[in-house]
This record gives structure tokens, sequence and C-alpha cells, in this order.
């Protein structure tokens, strides 16, 4: 279950950033993403896949989050 | 020699990985890699942040060294004390050269060095009181001390002191922040893990310090310096640059910076980070919690420096934008005369790089607006996320190394036989017996800043001062040279 701070790029693509291992990938995609809810299956751009359950509301982001791995 | 093609750098790791023992050039061989700008994450080329091999020559230093060294010990108006016995302190006093201004052992100590001297009672019975005694010492000696840090070097976290209760005792007594550091030797595989322990020690005991206090009015255009350790004044050059195109430096950190300056940040619009491996940690926590953004710049050479300047003026408004074309201008004719001065005697010269934090990579730009070409590089301590940030800057085909060892290093340059070599004080002296010209990039060489305009001035002339000086043509003894040297240097005598 990492640690994982999600945050904004520069571009407006959100970067996942696990710090233990200094991992910093781009999200391509999120399985719930709507006003109400953020979360669910969530994965990388390297292929990774990372699951969380789905917050509502959304939250703001830059934001510290625990992600299972799958 | 000329630039190698990718399979003959392929070769010569292959070459030099030929010596060890089965397990260690496995292990070697995950370290040492060819360029390819293709790559998008270095993790496919390159594996860094891993115990050295025992056996080999590395050139890491310890998490103490990441702490009190690097992070913590420019916060010149903080007493740092160096919990533990005296040689961690005292063999690396001063020895960074982080600039200030002050009068030392007044108001500021940054290069005091305070040790409780740690004797053999003191590892038995423990240091605690020890070490509550010193800190009332320091209050009495320097009463213009604004708080105190505790860097603990390796015995501390072997004995089981509590350094924790001892400070938060002491920082009530003395109404002062008192900050205890578990940054001892052992912890992690190099400096980089020190580096991120004080990160967390200053989020935790001095980043909210002041988040009551609204006595401190900030503006529109409040910036930090960040991941800056002012070495030969880089931190001054570079705040020049700012300052002039509009912003307000509110905070340095940590060369020349204080801990008002530390504690005041949070009130800043956008944190500048220059060495992004050891102060991301914090800009990344003060964006979580505070929502203030950061950005990492490089201020090494004119082309870097214009695109950086312009990369910050972009977070502002119009007004910060012209600031930064008027700064580019004002100092172009400056740079311009440096580069036509220096170009034409460097141009062309192959440099191989092995430094620490962001330098490796940072300073290519600064070699190339000389017309000179990096063509190896590489890290002590960097994580993956620094060779993803190196990989582009690199050329094709060029060597990557990452906590190289003494024997590898060696042969490289042997192979490669570049006309400049940039490392530390340790590599220095092995080149120069070598005859290959050396310049000490950690520190500068006793020179710099290398920072901004005025530092990429002293940088030409330091590397041009440092190639093209005539001892490297006299280091073969004269009954060395074969008949045809000394003739052509009699013809030409
Ligand atoms: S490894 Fe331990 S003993 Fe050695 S310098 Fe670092 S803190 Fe001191």
């Amino acid at each position: 279950m990492p640690s994982v701070m999600i945050r904004c790029s520069d571009a407006g693509k959100l970067l996942f950033y696990v710090a233990k291992k200094d991992q910093e990938d781009e999200i391509s995609s999120v399985e719930k993403d709507s006003a109400e809810e953020w979360g669910g299956e969530v994965e990388l751009a390297d292929g990774s896949k990372y699951y969380i359950d789905p917050i509502s509301p959304p939250p703001s982001f830059p934001t510290t989050l625990r992600f299972k791995r799958l | 020699m000329s630039n190698m093609t990718r399979e003959e750098t392929e070769a010569l790791i292959q070459e030099v990985l030929e010596v060890y023992p089965e397990t260690a050039k496995k292990d070697r061989a995950k370290h040492l890699t060819v360029n390819d700008q293709s790559i998008e994450q270095s993790k496919k080329c390159i594996t860094s942040n891993r115990k050295s091999l025992p056996g080999v020559m590395t050139i890491r230093g310890c998490a103490y060294a990441g702490s009190k060294g690097v992070v913590w010990g420019p916060i010149k108006d903080m007493i740092h004390i160096s919990h533990g016995p005296v040689g961690c302190g005292q063999y690396s006093r001063a020895g960074r050269r982080n600039y200030y201004v002050g009068t030392t052992g007044i108001n500021t100590f940054g290069t005091m060095n305070f040790t409780s001297d740690f004797q053999e009672k003191d590892i038995v019975f423990g240091g605690d009181k020890k070490l509550s005694k010193i800190m009332q010492e320091i209050e009495q000696l320097f009463p213009l001390n604004k708080g105190i840090t505790v860097q603990s070097e390796c015995p501390i976290g072997l004995i089981g002191d509590d350094i924790e209760a001892v400070a938060k005792k002491t920082s009530k007594d003395l109404e002062k922040p008192v900050v205890p550091v578990r940054c001892e030797g052992f912890r992690g595989v190099s400096q980089s893990l020190g580096h991120h322990i004080a990160n967390d020690a200053v989020r935790d005991w001095v980043l909210g310090n002041r988040d009551t206090d609204t006595s401190f009015a900030s503006t529109p255009y409040d910036v930090t310096i960040i991941g800056d350790y002012n070495i030969g004044g880089d931190a001054w050059a570079s705040r020049t640059l700012l300052e002039e195109m509009g912003l307000r430096v509110i905070a340095q950190w940590s060369g020349d910076g204080t801990l008002a300056e530390m504690e005041n940040t949070p009130k800043a619009k956008l944190n500048l980070i220059h060495c992004y491996r050891s102060m991301n940690y914090i800009s990344r926590h003060m964006e979580e919690k505070y929502g203030i953004p950061w950005m990492e710049y490089n201020f090494f050479g004119p082309t870097k420096i214009a695109e950086s300047l312009r990369a910050i003026a972009a977070k502002f408004d119009d007004k910060i934008k012209e600031g930064a074309e008027r700064v580019i201008e004002k100092y172009k004719a400056e740079y311009e005369a440096v580069i036509a001065k220096y170009k034409p005697r460097l141009e062309g010269k192959r440099v191989m790089l092995y430094v620490g934090g962001l330098r490796p990579r940072h300073v290519i730009g600064a070699y190339e607006d000389l017309g000179m070409e990096v063509v190896g590089t590489g890290y002590e301590f960097a994580h993956n996320d620094d060779y993803d940030r190196t990989i582009k800057e690199m050329g094709n085909a060029t060597l990557i190394y990452d906590d190289v060892t003494g024997y590898e290093f060696e042969e490289f340059v042997k192979k490669v036989q570049p006309d400049l070599i940039g490392s530390g004080i340790k590599e220095k002296y092995i080149f120069q017996k070598m005859g290959i010209p050396f310049r000490q990039m950690h520190s500068w060489d006793y020179s710099g800043p290398y920072h901004g305009y005025d530092g990429f001035a002293i940088f030409a002339r330091d590397m041009d001062m440092t190639i093209n000086n005539p001892c490297w043509g006299k280091l073969q003894a004269p009954w060395t040279k074969s008949e045809e040297t000394s003739m052509a240097a009699a013809a030409g005598a």
C-alpha cells in the first residue's frame, strides 16, 4: 500500500509520485473522475495499475493518498 | 580522440567490467550505461541509489554529511551541534565554502565547529545529560544564536539516546527552537538519505512555526531560492538576477540563510529549486500543505539562464516577463564578450564529470555555451528521477556512470581521454598526476560563484585557466621523453 502524492504537472496532467521509490509517473487514466468522485483503478503511463476506493467529493491536488498495487 | 560510437562506448564498459568477479560485475553493469535520448525513463537503463559494493572505492558521503554538511549547516544564525565524536564535524568543517554575511561567533556560526566530543563514558552511560549541558553552555557563550540543531553522528543511534526528549525540554528552557536530527551516518546508502531526513526535520520542527503569525507582509512577487548553498557566493549571483527582474527573494535555502527565512518560506508565492535532489522533499511538502507551487531552474551558462528566467517569469504577470527580458538584455554584452574571449580557446574540448546533486546535468549547458562537450557524466548519490532529467541533457552515446568506483573512473578516463575532468577532491590529484586538467566541482576549486551571469564569467575563466595551463605539457620527465619530442622541443626553442 504505497503512500502516493498526486500533483498536477505543468501540462495539467496528474503526476503519481511515490517518495519511497522516487518514482514519478504521469497518470494516463482514472476509472472514476467526475464532479462527484475520484478514484477507482488508476493507470500510469508505464502501464502499471493502482487502486483506491473512490473519494467523494474529489480531493484537491496536491495531496497524499494510499493506493493499492494491482 | 574523436567521439565514440554507441558500440565503442558499450565495448568500453564491458572491457572495464572485465576485471570484476562475477557477482560484482553483474551489479556494477547495472550502474553503467550508454546514453540514449529516446529513453523516457532512466530505470530502463540504469540502477541508482543502491548500496555500494564492499571492496570498491566509492566517493560517497554519509547521511550526517547530507544533513549537517549540506542542508542544515549553512543556516547561519543557528548553531549546529555535531553530536557524537569530534572527527565527523571537525574534518568536514567549512569545507563546502558556503559564504555568508555576519560576524562569526557573534550572530553567525557557519564556519565554526560545535561538537559534543563523545568519549568512552558517553557511549557507555549515554550522552543526553552532556547534550543538555552543552546547549546551556552554548546559550551562555553565544546568546545571539536563533536556535540549535542536534546533528546525530553514528553512535547516537547505536546507544539509543533520546535526543528528541532533550531537544523538547531544552527548547522550552531556552525559548528557542531546538531541532533533533536523526541523521546518523549509517542510515541509507549515501548522503542522499541525510538530505531527506534533514528536509523532514525542517518540516516537523521549523516550517510551521509561524503559521499563525501574520506580521510578515507578503507581496505577489515573493519567491524563494531553494537548494542553493551559496558556494563561493552562488546564491548571491542568482538572487541579483531574480531581484532585477522584479521578484522579491524572501528566503535562501540554505546558503546564507537564516531560521527566520525558513520559517517565512510558507508565505512565498513560488519556490524555485536549484538542487532538486537535496530539497525536492520539502518543496513537495510545501506544495501539499500550503499550496505553493515549485519549479526547477538552472542558472549555469547564459543559454540555461535565459531559459530559466523566462520560465520563471511565465509564472507571473507581464511586469515580470518584461523584467526577465530586460535582465537578459542587460547582461547580453557581458556574456557575449565572455564567450567571444574564451570560446576560441575552449572550443571542441571534451569534459567528463562526476559530481553530486544537480551538477552532473546542470553544468552541461554552461560547457556547451563555451563550445565544449560533456562526454561522460555521473552522480555520487542520485536517484532515478535525477537520471530521468539527465538523459535529455546528454548527447547520444555518451557515458553515464552511477556511484562510479575509483577503478572504473580511471579506466574510463584512460580510454576516453577527456580534456578536462570535473569531480571532487579525492579524484583531483589522481587525474592531475595522469596529466589531465582537473577542476574540483563540489566547491568550485576555491573559486566561484558559478551561478548567474556573473558566475559564468568566472566559470569560463577557470576552465580556460585549467585546460590551457602550460603545466600539462611539462608533466613528463625529460629522460622519459622520446627522441622526437625532445628534438621538436629543441627546434621550437
Ligand atoms: S559515517 Fe558516522 S562516523 Fe562516519 S562521518 Fe558519518 S556520522 Fe561520522
